[in-house]
């Protein structure tokens, strides 16, 4: 058990232990948010700047929330309202954060690498909330999290991944992390979505979505992301639904212990069929919960990180 | 290779806990509002073998319950951030005696952090501190009430418990950094 990194940026640099460590701590923290005083004073007298420049609404409140119950003071900081706007480059923009004493800057960037960079340039924390299509740590520590609670363990585990995996940094942090952990991952969805050059991080691809569900334990749907594809990858929605999307039909033909996921917002009748977003297996909003929880164990354990171990590493 | 040697055996260390749990028995007539909570992780085998001894005197059970306290180090800035062990505290602190339990009490940071984060479960109506060795060296003004071994060490010895499971191999070790 340890932790000694400054930053997160990606979980493709971490090991299985270092993904363990913050499951465990993880839980500790999330046993925090059960009580009647929701708050610990880990972070107290520390700054911490939520800097969106590209728009999110689920994963900074969850990340504000995080940083409130650690008793930390923070600042939101997001693209519309800023100096972003005027001209002012990215780095810029971190150093006169810095000079404002922040000592954790969260990044969600439209850019791949914009934390990475962060990292090198400021002596902050710096924690990636989603590079553009490049990764998206933080939830796949959250997914890992609640297939370990509810499945006990990942080892052995057949997830599937289901939809547009092409666009999806969430889906590339999930690969990362279930595979280290030692679960066999599939890789479904239309051709053009789900390329097989996915096959080179350890994965397993096919475009047959009864086959690719049949044997799973957890079932991770992904929303096609309209907003990141500059031309149409598939001929329409509704061939998509039919030929992809989680219906009763299709699930009733999995195992029964299956268990739905989906990291939200979730699109109901496109990728997932309503009643099921909303059945009991739906791990869906443990998913929203757990997420807390892992950001919480995710700042603890980088303010005790000092080294530039990080950087060297990218 | 340091030197060590024991300080306490396992029967030494059986006599020291049988020691405080009638002294706290002693200091606590209303035995129904007392509860002990060991610390983690050192502190909790010993909370529940105290219990068990306790338990013996009062003829009654008495509630166990063990506390982490690495949300609430003040050096949280200065270090490694340190593994978090479960905290569970099946009942209400509030009105209640509780005792904290730790195996070596040394500069007495650990202690206020405790205090501060037994603080979100309630209001007890007195918190006592039992310790197996008084190591010495406080750099805060706190004291136990039940000690098991006052042990003068100097800051390069580190005191080691170990404990078994049964019993028969615990000990107490002082080790020399050389």
């Amino acid at each position: 058990m340890s932790w000694h990194r400054k930053h997160l940026l990606d979980i493709e640099s971490l090991s299985a232990e270092e993904i363990l460590t913050v499951l465990d701590t993880a839980k500790a923290f999330k046993a925090v948010g059960e009580r009647a005083i929701k708050k610990v004073p880990a972070l107290r007298g520390r700054t911490v700047v939520n800097l969106f420049v590209e728009p999110s609404t689920r994963t900074r409140i969850s990340f504000e929330l995080s940083e409130q119950r650690l008793s930390a003071d923070i600042i939101n900081f997001t693209a519309e309202a800023s100096s972003l706007k005027k001209g002012e480059t990215l780095k810029d923009t971190a150093k006169n954060l810095e000079a404002l004493n922040a000592d954790f800057i969260v990044i969600r960037h439209s850019a791949a690498g914009a934390p990475h960079f962060l990292a090198r340039v400021l002596n902050a924390h710096v924690i990636n909330a989603g590079d553009g299509a490049h990764e998206h740590p933080t939830q796949a520590l959250l997914d890992v999290f609640t297939i370990r609670e509810r499945k006990g363990n990942i080892e052995g585990l057949n997830v599937t991944i289901l939809g547009d995996i092409l666009f999806s940094r969430v889906a590339r942090s999930d690969v990362w992390a279930l595979t280290k952990l030692g679960a066999k991952v599939t890789l479904c969805g239309p051709a053009t979505l789900v390329p097989k050059t996915f096959e080179q991080m350890g994965c397993r691809v096919t475009h047959n979505v009864d086959e690719a569900i049949r044997d799973a334990d957890i079932i991770n749907l992904l929303r096609i992301q309209h907003e990141r594809q500059r031309k149409t990858m598939f001929p329409s929605l509704n061939e998509y639904v039919t030929l992809f999307g989680l219906n009763k039909t299709r699930l009733a033909k999995t195992k029964p212990d299956a268990l739905i996921m989906h990291p939200g917002p979730i699109n109901r009748g496109v990728e997932i069929d309503s009643d099921i977003a909303d059945s009991d297996r739906s791990l869906i909003l443990e998913q929203v919960t757990n997420g807390i929880a892992v950001r919480m164990a995710v700042l603890f354990l980088v303010n005790g990180g000092k080294g530039p171990q990080e950087i060297a590493a990218t | 290779m340091s030197e060590s040697s024991v300080i306490l055996n396992h029967s030494a260390i059986q006599r020291a806990l049988t020691r405080i749990a009638h002294e706290i028995a002693e200091r606590n007539d209303a035995a129904a509002e007392v509860v002990l909570i060991g610390i983690q992780e050192g502190g909790v085998p010993l909370a529940e073998r105290l219990a068990g001894i306790l338990g013996n005197i009062w003829n009654q059970p008495v509630p166990v319950g063990q506390l982490d306290v690495g949300m609430h180090r003040d050096d949280l800035d200065q270090r490694i951030a340190p593994k978090i062990h479960p905290t569970l505290i099946p009942f209400d602190v509030t009105g209640r005696t509780v005792v904290l339990v730790d195996d070596v009490l040394f500069k007495g940071r650990t202690i206020r952090a405790a205090m501060d984060a037994l603080n979100d479960f309630g209001r007890p109506t007195r918190i006592q501190l039992a310790v197996l060795i008084d190591r010495g060296h406080r750099e805060l003004p706190i004291k136990a009430d039940f000690v098991g071994k006052n042990v003068p060490t100097s800051h390069t010895e580190n005191v080691r418990v170990r404990l078994s499971e049964g019993g028969m191999e615990d000990e107490v070790v002082l080790e020399k950094r050389p």
